[in-house]
């Protein structure tokens, strides 16, 4: 049977892990390669990177933490920031990943999507969404905007529209980050995730918000997601993700188990 | 140990190299190169994507050459689309022959109650006498990417639940297949690779 699928993210910021809350006060939380392994050998499905900082200047330390991070590392990977072009992903590609991300460029230039999976392969282009939810419009969740800039600016497109689009453009995955619960450890956006998982027939991957192992439980369910992404909860040592399947597969979730 | 990997330019080849070379292999890439296969102790093909990225490999000479290794009992693994290729042909690209060494034809996933593409971990059940599976177990989970799939025979090596059964992995004498990606597939998928790296011809 199919498993719902529990990865680990990391965000980099000049080739270490940070954490931080909505991207300030950040914390110094260890070496990528390393918290990838750990990550891999307590059980998690999938290990997502995601380079926060971006800047041109940086491009050589992500691609040197990549390559770090994929050597000893056989469960899927996943790499995102600063990615604009087929070159750079490219480049991400023969460092070592096997999935990139892209947000803000695949907005400014959607056929991206399509020229990254023409290249190699739908599966290996995974669009990230930030989406925040219209408070003002009549129905929230379906008005639900798209986000750039790290939550601060409106793209101008409703989330499930965008998703739809990806999808018709040649993305494998989606990885939709509910802005308004990112950081809060008060659960991810299960409705928000329900409508965008609904709409479209590739996975959706949930991020945002998680805080207990009912959180998950919630957003496989009711949230209808794929997979679930987590990063601050897997951090310091708090839960292992194999700690955190297991509950879950108590609790029902169909889970890869043992791992 | 040595593996010759055939690059045909679809995706990118880094995962299943990195996972050969991990489990000591020397590694031999070809890129159209035909005696490299001919000489090969053991071929590797990996692939993602399209079904129709394996046309190249006619325009390259290899899909005669991988015939002549094969017919000469040179080990061959497939991997994901690699595997497919194996077969008479796929609907994702009708016009486009596979190498024919099974007669069946690769088909998409029906529309039903789960999503297509099948991504993630999912189960196998390998079917006793394997070599390449040998000493996995009923249930073991591996990862999967993939919107077509090949049918359950005679020659299907493992099988997986998706809706309905399908060929995880493909055996017959020392040509195999396998459907997921064990570079992707943690400590099962080494297991495999290292199955695989162990057979002589």
């Amino acid at each position: 049977m199919i498993t719902r699928r529990i990865i680990a993210c990391l965000d980099v910021h000049a080739g270490r892990v940070v954490k931080g809350v909505q991207f300030v006060d950040l914390v110094d939380a260890g070496d990528p390669a390393q918290l990838a392994a750990r990550h891999a050998r307590e059980g998690a499905d999938e290990i997502v990177l995601l380079d926060i900082t971006a800047t041109h200047e940086g491009r050589q330390t992500l691609l040197d933490t990549v390559s770090r991070t994929a050597r000893e590392l056989f469960v899927p990977f996943t790499v995102g920031g600063g990615i604009r072009t087929v070159q750079d992903a490219e480049q991400v590609f023969e460092a070592g990943a096997d999935k990139v991300s892209i947000n803000s460029a695949a907005l400014a230039n959607p056929e991206l999507i399509t020229a990254i999976g023409r290249s190699f392969g739908s599966q290996a282009v995974v669009v990230a969404i930030d989406a925040r939810r219209d408070p003002e419009a009549a129905d929230p969740v379906r008005e639900a905007q798209v986000y750039v800039q790290g939550g601060r600016k409106a793209a101008g497109r409703k989330v499930v529209e965008w998703a739809r689009e990806a999808e018709a453009r040649g993305a494998g995955e989606i990885l939709l980050t509910s802005m308004d619960s990112d950081g809060t450890r008060a659960g991810f956006d299960c409705e928000l995730t329900a409508a965008v998982s609904e709409a479209v027939r590739i996975p959706v991957i949930a991020s945002g918000g998680a805080g207990t192992v009912g959180h998950f439980a919630d957003v496989f369910t009711h949230g209808k997601a794929d997979a679930a992404l987590a990063a601050s909860i897997f951090h310091f040592g708090v839960k292992s993700a194999r700690s955190l399947k297991e509950e879950l597969a108590q609790a029902g979730i169909s889970m890869r188990l043992p791992c | 140990m040595r593996a010759t990997v055939i690059d045909y330019k679809a995706g990118n080849l880094t995962s299943a190299l990195k996972a050969l070379k991990h489990l000591g292999a020397e590694v031999i890439i070809t890129d159209g190169d035909t005696a490299s296969i001919e000489n090969a102790e053991r071929i590797v093909m990996p692939g993602v994507g399209h079904f129709a990225a394996t046309e190249r490999l006619d325009a390259m000479g290899m899909t005669d050459a991988v015939r002549a290794a094969i017919a000469r009992g040179i080990p061959f693994l497939g991997i994901c689309v690699g595997m497919q290729w194996l077969y008479a042909g796929s609907t994702e690209a009708p016009d486009h022959a596979g190498l024919g060494h099974f007669s069946e034809s690769c088909t998409r996933f029906s529309d039903g109650a789960e999503k297509v593409p099948h991504v993630g971990w999912n189960s196998i059940v390998p079917r006793v006498g394997s070599r390449l599976l040998e000493g996995i177990t009923p249930g073991e989970f591996v990862y999967f990417t993939h919107a077509y799939k090949a049918p359950v025979t005679a020659n299907t090596a493992a099988t997986t639940e998706y809706m309905e059964p399908f060929a995880a992995a493909v055996e017959r004498g020392s040509v195999m297949g396998v459907q997921f990606h064990p570079e992707k597939s943690g400590e099962a998928g080494l297991k495999i690779l290292r199955n695989f790296l162990e057979i002589a011809r």
